[in-house]
């Protein structure tokens, strides 16, 4: 993916690639699923958190990692996180926040927490 | 190899090439590491097989050490100064830094905007994602553990560290370049600075202001 020849001020399309058929838009609340596949993958499955941005579909990293193509993509997006919920022993104010990505297959939508299509989204 | 001392081949001939003692990374003296030598054989591989030239590795060298670790404050001073631009940066770091000509390579950017709100800051908590194409190669406490473990669980105490006290009423934002995403802070700018040429602009927006662990600062004049 990366041209081997840099900094010849060529334009390049967006950073975001689609994801049409996602499962969460943002806002959406989620949380992380229970999860033991094989090998040495795991899912923080202990934490809630909110969408914020959807970023696209990506190669699976649970493929790449043993050498696989990591197809299909799965769609990746930034969830947010209130510190106080990620550290019970958290000092800062209640306001801070954390915001990570995670793979579509690692989420489960929380009840109630799932809106339909936002239409604000790109993909 | 960067260690002027010690002579690869050499060594090669004699059959030395391990040495439990080596350092795993750096500038130090000594025999290269295990990494070193594989990355040197799969060079010269490279080249053999014709695929890659010794002078296009140099280049690229000389490009992440003297063009990559300036685009990030021209970037920025264009935000700084293009309202419009800001806009376009925040929605789509890639294509925005595209049309100043700056290409990310393979990083795909989000720009995060401080507030007199909010203040971000960027770790990555599982290796070192960086965004290289736009400020270079990251800072060795950048790659540490203790930094990479701390700043997502007390990133005020961290904060600290670097000289940056935020009042209680500034929520800290942490975001974690885990996936495929690379990040890069939109620090404010200083009050005072009106009418600052761009070059002036950008010697305030040193790397760290742009990984959020500082705030850029107008020197007194």
């Amino acid at each position: 993916m990366t041209p081997r020849t840099p900094g010849g001020g060529k334009t390049l399309p967006s950073t975001y690639t689609p994801a049409p058929g996602r499962r969460f838009n943002v806002g959406d609340r989620v949380k992380i699923k229970r999860l033991f596949p094989p090998g040495h993958r795991r899912t923080p499955y202990y934490i809630r958190g909110v969408i914020e941005r959807v970023c696209g579909a990506f190669p699976n990293p649970e493929e790449l990692a043993y050498g696989f193509a990591g197809e299909p993509r799965r769609v990746l997006y930034r969830v947010r996180f209130e510190q106080r919920h990620v550290w019970p022993d958290y000092r800062g104010p209640a306001r801070d926040i954390i915001e990570m990505e995670i793979f579509e297959h690692w989420l489960d939508p929380v009840a109630g927490g799932v809106r339909a299509d936002d239409p604000d989204q790109r993909g | 190899m960067s260690e002027q001392s010690f002579d690869y081949y050499a060594k090669h001939q004699h059959g030395h090439v391990h040495d439990e003692h080596a350092p795993a990374a750096g500038e130090k003296a000594g025999p290269p590491s295990e990494h070193e030598i594989m990355s040197r054989a799969m060079q010269e591989l490279l080249e053999e097989k014709g695929l890659i030239t010794a002078e296009e590795i140099r280049r690229r060298m000389e490009i992440f050490d003297e063009e990559f670790p300036y685009r990030g404050s021209r970037v920025i001073v264009r935000a700084w100064t293009d309202p419009a631009f800001k806009e376009r940066l925040l929605k789509d770091g890639k294509a925005a830094c595209a049309e100043m000509g700056v290409d990310l390579e393979a990083d795909r950017l989000i720009a995060v905007e401080n507030t007199p709100e909010v203040h971000n800051v960027i770790v990555c908590t599982l290796c070192s994602c960086y965004p290289r194409s736009l400020l270079g190669m990251p800072p060795t406490w950048y790659k540490s553990d203790n930094y990479r473990a701390r700043v997502v669980h007390e990133p005020r105490a961290v904060l600290k560290e670097f000289g940056t006290v935020l009042p209680d009423n500034v929520t800290v934002r942490v975001h974690d370049s885990n996936a495929d995403m690379r990040y890069v802070v939109v620090p404010m700018r200083p009050s005072g600075t009106e009418g600052w040429s761009e070059e002036q602009l950008a010697e305030m927006l040193t790397r760290d202001t742009m990984v959020g662990v500082t705030v850029p600062r107008a020197p007194l004049r």
